[in-house]
């Protein structure tokens, strides 16, 4: 026998000092029920005016602000910045330093997707085992930036035209050791989640978002590419020496949050045949341009540049204008967390209050660039 | 089949949990009546008979020895490693520092350094506490003075605790990190491993000139 429970819209507030908000963020969740009926996400608690503070310091100092932008991509965002500025100034980069950015972007990607894949998980409820999983091998690659560049997550190891200092000799059996030890490890959370019959119910068909709704939000990165969209800035638009790599594009047509997960996966395995690929093809030689040509004190002509480059999370771009002098007019970055957040609503509302932070968590956003 | 992914996740569990830890323990760890032993320079009969309360203690676990964690070479340390003869007072360190936590107040009129004239440093504060350990400073330094240093426990309870004045950096450890500076691992130099690097010339770019050629670029040149 069931009886008719009447229930009245209750509204919520979560955060902005929530454990499961991946950082500082506030929603205004109205529920009927268990199920959402409205969201209302309000961010802006970790400003701290990256922008305007580029204003004030030279080419090469921004660096150490990007860093601490998305802070699990802080080689990604070194390498959008300098692509920017080498846009902008005319640089022309050396070879043997754009390989090691590569490289270094590349083991940056598997350690953001682990941990992307690590706190999904944990917010599905698994607490704790598959994210330690997933930090453990974080670990290593952090031990590797450490080997590189003396820190582990605040790299600020690119310079205009290249890197600051060539890898140390031990660097690279270090870092084959690693690149042997992932794949089996990447299997295990194959068995231990893709596999899984408490993932799948959990996962499959919440949250869809279809290609048509994406496209017209601008949102990029595995989220655009879970849905089955072929959007890859590294191979619709080359940037480094992409082109002279190969690498397949893992493609799911659901659109779901399995999706979103499953192509993070896959790309760390891509990553894996990249850096591989990257390891045969670098070259003894310069790592950055003669001071001549590239000096201190940056002074590009007067002009503005854009560039992006496929971030872990989507596209993220630095638009920059000089005005001729030492530093920056003005420095926009297009953060593709904050993009990707804008179809928050769409994907929370009719879903239920156990899958809202999953589905948060699916999106992979990291507070630290949705602010800025 | 429904329940055939779970059985392979516990597998991977399993298998897992049978592995050693990878975690380190930091700032010490537990050791045994063996471990403790070594820690005292015994044999393990030898600390039960001499020392039965140490002996009870490292059998109850209770007995930790220190864990020294070897950084690599170019770690950025807490610390900053700053060799006076070297620096000219020329302040590109303060200049190049995005957040301006340098302060440099110089005198004419110094001491003969490795090559020419300098002038007194008065003060030279850095502000560990508004620090974000990115290097620029020791990357602008034209002379090789400045280095970051390798040790990383400089916690303090005070804000004004964390400035490094003048005298304190005077007389730090000086166990310069590599970072950005190629000569020291050309040398294969591990602040870890070889400890400190006192001699100011054993840390530049250059060979120390003799005093000939010194006499004849500042001297008879002159």
């Amino acid at each position: 026998m069931t009886t008719q429970v009447r229930t009245e819209p209750i509204t919520v507030n979560l955060g902005p000092q929530h454990p499961s908000t991946h950082g500082v963020f506030r929603m205004r969740v109205t529920f009927d029920g268990e199920e959402i009926i409205d969201v209302e996400p309000i961010f802006g608690y970790l400003h701290r005016g990256s922008e305007k503070l580029a204003e004030e310091r030279t080419y090469v100092q921004v660096v150490t602000l990007t860093d601490r932008m998305d802070y699990v991509g802080s080689m990604l965002n070194n390498q959008a910045y300098m692509l920017a500025v080498e846009k902008l100034a005319g640089v022309e980069p050396a070879p043997r330093g754009v390989w090691l950015r590569m490289i270094a972007s590349e083991l940056q990607r598997i350690a953001s997707h682990l941990v992307a894949v690590g706190f999904l998980i944990q917010d599905l409820g698994a607490w704790g085992t598959p994210l330690i999983y997933t930090m453990r091998e974080r670990e290593k690659i952090l031990d590797l930036f450490e080997m590189l560049c003396g820190a582990r997550i605040t790299n600020s190891y690119l310079r205009p035209g290249g890197v600051f200092m060539d890898a140390p000799e031990e660097f690279w059996p270090a870092m084959n050791e690693v690149l042997d030890e992932l794949p089996p490890r990447i299997d295990d959370l194959d068995d231990l989640l893709t596999d899984n019959d408490i993932i799948f119910s959990r996962t499959k068909g919440v949250s869809i978002l279809t290609p048509e709704q994406m496209i017209d939000a601008s949102i990029t990165g595995p989220m655009l590419r879970a849905a089955g969209v072929d959007w890859d800035l590294r191979h619709r638009d080359p940037y480094d020496y992409y082109d002279q790599v190969k690498f397949d594009r893992p493609l799911h047509t659901a659109g779901d949050n399995f999706a979103r997960y499953w192509v993070r996966v896959q790309e760390m395995r891509e990553s894996i045949k990249i850096i591989r690929q990257c390891e045969q093809l670098i070259e003894p030689g310069p790592i950055r341009p003669e001071h001549d040509d590239v000096p201190w004190l940056l002074r590009p002509p007067v002009g503005d540049a854009y560039a992006a480059i496929e971030h872990s999370k989507g596209e993220l771009g630095f638009y920059l204008v000089s005005d001729g002098s030492i530093s920056p007019y003005r420095c926009h970055v297009r953060a593709p967390s904050l993009i990707n957040l804008t179809l928050l609503r769409d994907m929370l509302v009719g879903e239920l209050l156990a899958d809202m932070f999953v589905s948060f968590g699916s999106v992979d956003i990291n507070m630290g660039e949705v602010d800025r | 089949m429904i329940g055939l992914g779970l059985l392979k996740a516990m597998r991977v569990t399993l298998r897992n949990a049978l592995k050693t830890p990878f975690t380190i323990q930091y700032p010490d760890r537990k050791v045994g009546i063996a471990g403790a032993a070594k820690n005292e320079g015994k044999s393990p009969v030898g600390l039960v008979a001499t020392q039965p309360v140490t002996a009870a203690k490292a059998a109850m676990s209770l007995y930790s020895v220190p864990v020294n964690i070897p950084q690599n070479p170019r770690f950025r340390g807490n610390e900053f490693t700053w060799y006076e003869n070297r620096c000219t007072g020329c302040a590109s360190c303060a200049k190049y520092c995005p957040l301006g936590i340098i302060e440099i107040v110089t005198s004419p009129g110094g001491f003969d350094v490795q090559e020419g004239e300098s002038y007194a440093i008065d003060v030279f504060d850095i502000d560990i506490g508004r620090c974000m350990f990115c290097g620029l400073c020791v990357e602008a330094c034209p002379y090789d003075a400045l280095h970051m240093g390798s040790r990383f426990e400089r916690s303090k309870y005070e804000r004004d605790a964390l400035v490094i004045p003048v005298d304190e950096l005077r007389e730090a450890l000086k166990q310069p990190s590599s970072w950005f500076r190629p000569q020291f691992e050309e040398r294969e130099y591990d602040p870890f491993r070889d400890g400190e690097r006192t001699d100011h010339y054993s840390v530049g770019r250059h060979e120390k000139p003799d005093q000939e050629t010194l006499d004849e670029r500042w001297v008879e040149e002159r």
